[in-house]
């Protein structure tokens, strides 16, 4: 009994996988190819980790269907992301725009870089001060020469 | 000499200084460029009475509140009887844009937990959301007379937000 029970819940549950709507296919696929080449560079508010393109999101589909609309018609990239941008914030690009605010963020890694290559020679010149070439005298010649011989006999 | 020591150590604090502030921060509160800029417009039929419509215009000279809400949205249910509540101490008319929403839904819900919108307007396909940058309702923007958004709350209103921030707003743009 409890096997059949098993069975007929896990035939409903088949039962709503199977109900789902198919997605619905592109009409036009050169609208589509490029409602998603714009929408894989934006961020789906609801889902933040996920792209535009990607989400599965309502708001997403909704999304989707108005650049579609764009697309249609005949707004260029730029303007989609305006449009995109002055609903939501820079905050729906994955790739920030480079504004005032945004400086720090595009220089960042390059000012660390310098920074860094800069700290590194001052250390390597400071170094290569403390540690002076020094021809070696008569008798520490004869120690390196008698360390080597007992070196070579073990 | 000593004090080159301290300088790991004070990068360190720095660092932790900056995830304190990047861990308290709510990530899905991002704040809308619509703030200071004017509202847009849109003309939609009303919730109750599809005869009749509603638009933003017809607030002119107002300082009103805008609340986009849904009868599927769980925390808009949370966040009905403060709204029932503002809307009893008539600061400021709130009209509600149900987003999203299937009529008779969100009429229930009216009829259910009490109607504090003075209009409420109908987005059923979100189309107006989406000019008002909605991304996760509840949400609630303050307008002022010239028509300009000077408030977006995202999320649930709270008491603390409405006495902070909401009612003195509110106050301030009536003066002006």
């Amino acid at each position: 009994m409890k096997r059949i029970l098993a069975l007929l819940l896990l035939a409903l549950a088949c039962g709503t996988l199977w109900a789902k709507d198919a997605a619905p296919l592109a009409e036009d696929p050169a609208v589509e190819k490029r409602m998603i080449a714009i929408s894989e560079e934006m961020r789906c508010l609801v889902c933040q980790n996920e792209s535009l393109a990607a989400s599965q999101a309502d708001l997403a589909q909704d999304l989707r269907r108005e650049l579609r609309g764009l697309i249609k018609e005949g707004k260029s990239d730029e303007e989609i992301k305006q449009f995109m941008v002055s609903r939501y914030g820079d905050f729906v690009l994955y790739r920030p725009r480079l504004i005032p605010t945004t400086w720090l963020l595009w220089a960042g890694p390059f000012v660390l870089l310098i920074a860094g290559v800069a700290a590194l020679i001052a250390y390597l010149r400071r170094r290569s001060r403390a540690v002076q070439d020094a021809p070696l005298s008569a008798e520490d010649a004869k120690r390196a020469a008698a360390l080597l011989e007992e070196g070579g006999e073990q | 000499m000593k004090a080159k020591f301290l300088i790991p150590l004070a990068l360190f604090f720095v660092l932790v200084g900056f995830l304190a502030v990047g861990l308290n921060r709510d990530p899905r509160e991002v704040p809308s460029p619509l703030v200071g800029k004017p509202a847009p417009m849109f003309r939609v039929p009303e919730l109750a009475e599809p005869g009749k419509t509603f638009s933003p215009e017809d607030m002119k000279g107002q300082v009103w509140l805008l609340n986009v809400w849904a009868s599927w949205c769980v925390s808009c249910r949370e966040e009905h009887p403060l709204l029932v509540e503002f809307s009893r101490q008539q600061a400021a008319p709130l009209i509600g844009l149900d987003y999203k929403d299937k009529r008779e839904d969100g009429m229930s819900v009216l009829a259910r937990a009490g109607n504090p919108y003075g209009v409420v307007a109908f987005d059923g396909d979100g189309r107006v959301g989406i000019d008002y940058g909605v991304y996760g309702v509840p949400e609630t923007y303050i307008i002022d007379k010239a028509g300009v958004i000077r408030y977006k709350q995202i999320g649930p209103i709270t008491t603390e937000a409405l006495q902070k921030k909401i009612l003195p707003l509110i106050e301030e743009l009536k003066k002006s």
